[in-house]
């Protein structure tokens, strides 16, 4: 038990997050790229995101719950550590989250500025959050290198969401939003593309101890197969992009897919990278856990809830399945 | 500046911006579910009208809750790590059983609320709406449970000065939670009855308002005659409760600076720490032994019994005051209107001023009920077992002070959206509503 509850919990962690980055990373997606739209383009956009984007923030907070529940001590170090990105991160979240709503409540004169704070703030979200995550591989040791790598992912990560972005509007929209959305993919794919081949490159250069378990034979070998996939979904993106005609005729959904993929292989990469440590080179999963009686306690929660709660998330899905066009409450 | 004093400032500010959009919430997911429930069962329009113009209120209040929200989460470990160290056991499942029921279902359902009338059946609609309502009910139930435990913990052990769980019942059963439950469940209630009746009242002084809005102010002040005076008695239970076992907090929020028999009650006065009186006190003899006894000559321990202990006395004694004086205040407004409007009269201009100038008096309410009950803790963050300066991060000051003042502009900036917006929607007149149905949100490709 002592020692399978922390691994539990860590793949119960790592789900959500993913989880979160794909979801939340779609519609902060559609946020940044709302000031390129025309006007009555931007109602649609936001209308596609509407009904989805309180559920898909939800996992960041199970994610951070997790965090808190099963390591306690972890919770700790990573979020003082990270206290101004967080913050900044926050106050982006807020901003976005209210401007999405004020923006057709506040009267027409103020729309414009809840537009651009519906950009800011999902911008300003995107990149902490980014910047995190780039601490938090570098161990939180600060230093120009990691300072660097943590600018590094502040530009993938938001890159990464802006094609899920356009991807998502693929599937959700048509018409002349929907060449804008191939447009946009085509500017935002390579930018992508390089900085996930420069992360992939520092990570082993900042982080001795991921270099270790890479480049080591017959590691590297076992492991081909993820940096593989993952050129395989690059170049389905390009393909894509290159046939217009094909996304056109409803194939939209595949460009989706396939960076979905990449955000999975990439954090199967990771969490080989790092397990089993939390606070990377300082604290692993089962000095930091949470005593073994709270851990069985939330254990029969997750159990019983989260397949409600996934079952429940694609009946939504399903409801709202299909185009968007502008939002009304009715 | 003291960082530890600057962290609470930070959290404070935080939680109490956070806490102005659950009070409307969880008490509004009710009414919409009453509303839409009415409209279901085939009643008039105007409940079709009502639900779809409070509605709109709900999902901006909705997004205002759950932004802050999520600032919440990250508080505890930003600024108490030591908290979630030390009490993380009992914390975090708690938060983590909040997250599990009640955040996803209703944020999930909260999509099909809102844009999904036209894409599910009635009945499936009404029950998204349900939905809805309880997962503000139940995330209400855990966040205080676990609140509650902070006050009054039971069900633990120590262990290297780590609290572990003996049993989980004694836990979220805490002696305090079914008191504070059903308090802040009725603050919830009245604080979104006296919005509705508000608003209600701004549209008809502004003549914007239909038929239907007469009705919805008088829902919001029926509901309000209910709900005070059971307030008034939930919270003196809730007053014994805490004499029982934060006595401190009591004496504190009485001011009652000596241990004495035949204790008065001050109604107002001035308590002043470093002469450890009060100046200027109004005071009603017996009647604070009276409350808190039930007996005239009955003995109230005062502040000299927990020397250096005790929280700070002005701040809890006047928010308490403040707490008590709205809840009278809305007790009486909300008789007066009821009888008023008995039968479908039409409420009087008098009636509807007042009702427009409590419009947010629960947040008044709410807010200094906290105060009390959380400044009342202090220097406790888990009463007699942590104390909030073991737990502090240790921030520099300037950090501190540079995103307090961030969260500070931001959510002035946002109240004031808040209400600007809400006035925008409440002066459009009825019929730009829409009886009829709007074109769809969403359409089938
Ligand atoms: C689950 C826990 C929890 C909940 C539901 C609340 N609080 Fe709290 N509050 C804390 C947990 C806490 C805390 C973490 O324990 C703090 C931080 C420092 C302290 O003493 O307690 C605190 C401090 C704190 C302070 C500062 C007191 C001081 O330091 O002198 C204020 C004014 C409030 N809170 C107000 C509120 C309001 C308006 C709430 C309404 C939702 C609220 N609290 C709910
Ligand atoms: C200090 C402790 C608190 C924390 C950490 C906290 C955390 C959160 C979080 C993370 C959310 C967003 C959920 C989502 O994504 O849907 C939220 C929303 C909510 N919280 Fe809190 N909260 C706290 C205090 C409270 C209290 C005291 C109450 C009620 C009595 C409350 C009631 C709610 C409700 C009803 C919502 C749903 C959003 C809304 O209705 O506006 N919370 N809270
Ligand atoms: C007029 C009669 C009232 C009495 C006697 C009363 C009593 C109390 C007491 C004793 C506490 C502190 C409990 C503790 O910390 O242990 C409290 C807290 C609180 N009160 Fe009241 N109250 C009254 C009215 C109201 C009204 C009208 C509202 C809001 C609309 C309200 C909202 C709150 C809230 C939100 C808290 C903090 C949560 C809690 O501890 O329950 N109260 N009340």
């Amino acid at each position: 038990m002592a020692y399978w509850l922390p691994v539990i919990y860590m793949l119960i962690m790592g789900l959500a997050l993913l989880i979160y980055v794909v979801l939340d990373g779609y519609d902060l997606g559609v946020g940044m790229l709302m000031p390129l739209a025309e006007e009555a383009e931007k109602d649609v956009m936001v209308a596609s995101i509407g009904p989805f984007w309180d559920a898909n923030e939800t996992w960041i907070v199970l994610g951070v719950g997790v965090l808190l529940i099963a390591f306690p001590e972890a919770h700790g170090i990573i979020l003082t550590q990270l206290y101004l990105p967080v913050t900044l991160m926050l106050m982006g979240l807020i901003l976005r989250g209210v401007a999405f709503d004020l923006r057709v409540k506040a009267g027409d004169h103020r729309r414009q500025l809840w537009n651009r704070a519906f950009f800011v703030g999902s911008l300003v979200a995107a990149a902490a959050q980014g910047w995190m995550l780039g601490a938090w591989v570098t161990g939180l040791q600060g230093g120009p290198l990691g300072l660097a790598f943590s600018a590094l992912i502040a530009i993938t990560l938001p890159a990464l969401y802006l094609l899920l972005g356009a991807g998502w509007l693929m599937m959700k929209t048509e018409g002349a939003l929907l060449e804008r959305a191939i447009h946009w993919a085509r500017i935002a794919v390579w930018p992508m593309a390089l900085c996930l081949l420069l992360v992939s490159i520092a990570t082993p250069v900042v982080s001795p101890v991921i270099a270790g378990k890479w480049f080591t034979f017959p590691n590297i070998l076992l492991l081909a197969p993820i940096p593989l996939a993952s050129a395989i979904c690059l170049a389905v993106i390009a393909v894509l992009l290159r046939q217009p005609e094909l996304i056109r005729r409803g194939r939209g959904w595949l460009l989706f897919v396939a960076t979905v993929l990449i955000c999975v292989l990439a954090t199967l990469g990771l969490a080989y990278s790092v397990f089993p440590d939390v606070v990377i080179g300082r604290l692993d999963i089962w000095e930091a856990a949470a005593s073994v009686k709270s851990l069985q306690f939330v254990l029969v929660g997750v159990v019983i809830t989260l397949p409600v709660i996934l079952f429940y998330t694609v009946y939504v899905y399903r409801v709202f399945h299909g185009k968007a066009t502008e939002l009304s409450y009715e | 500046m003291d960082p530890v004093l600057l962290a609470r400032i930070q959290f404070a500010t935080n939680i109490s911006f956070h806490i102005l959009f659950p009070a409307i919430t969880i008490g509004l997911a009710w009414v919409l579910f009453y509303f839409r429930w009415r409209a279901w069962r085939g009643g008039e329009a105007l409940w079709d009208q009502a639900y779809t113009f409070w509605v709109k209120v709900f999902a901006l209040t909705f997004a205002m809750g759950v932004v802050s929200g999520i600032t919440m989460s990250f508080q505890f470990g930003t600024n108490w790590p030591g908290f979630m160290e030390r009490a993380g056991n009992v914390a975090g499942p708690l938060l983590g059983y909040e997250v599990l029921t009640a955040f996803f279902l209703e944020a999930s359902f909260l999509g099909i609320m809102l844009f999904g009338r036209n894409r599910v059946s009635p009945r499936m609609h009404l029950i998204a709406t349900l939905l809805v309502a309880v997962g503000t009910t139940l995330s209400a139930f855990w966040i205080l449970s676990l609140n509650s435990w902070m006050q009054t913990p039971t069900g633990y052990y120590l262990e290297d000065g780590v609290v572990m769980v003996e049993s989980w019942w004694a836990v979220i059963f805490n002696p305090s939670f079914p008191y504070r439950l059903v308090h802040m469940l009725l603050a919830s209630l009245l604080t979104c009855a006296f919005l509705i009746a508000g608003v209600s009242a701004w549209r008809l002084r502004r003549g914007v308002g239909g038929p239907g809005t007469r009705r919805v102010l008088r829902t919001g002040l029926l509901l309000a005659a209910v709900g005070a005076p059971l307030q008034v008695l939930v919270g003196d239970f809730h007053g014994l409760n805490t004499l029982e076992h934060q006595p401190a907090k009591v004496a504190a929020m009485e001011a009652i600076w000596e241990t004495q028999a035949g204790a008065p009650f001050t109604l107002v006065g001035w308590p002043d720490a470093s002469e450890r009186r009060n100046h200027f006190a109004l005071e009603i003899p017996y009647a604070a032994s009276l409350i808190l006894t039930h007996e005239l000559e009955g003995e109230v321990r005062g502040l000299n019994d927990f020397e250096g202990l005790h929280p700070p006395v002005p701040m809890v004694f006047w928010s308490f005051r403040v707490m008590l004086g709205v809840g009278v205040l809305m007790l009486l407004v909300a008789w007066w209107g009821s009888w008023q409007t008995r039968g479908g009269r039409a409420p009087s201009p008098a009636l509807l001023r007042a009702l427009s100038w409590m419009t947010f008096s629960g947040w008044v309410a709410v807010l200094a009920g906290w105060y009390v009950t959380e400044i009342g803790r202090q220097p406790w963050i888990v009463q007699d077992v942590l104390s909030v300066a073991e737990v502090a991060a240790d921030h520099a000051s300037a950090t501190l002070a540079g995103t307090l003042f961030g969260y500070v502009l931001l959510y002035a900036l946002l109240l004031a959206a808040y209400i600007g917006a809400l006035r925008q929607m409440s002066l459009k007149p009825a019929a730009s509503l829409g009886l009829s149905p709007q074109p769809a949100t969403v359409q089938e490709a």
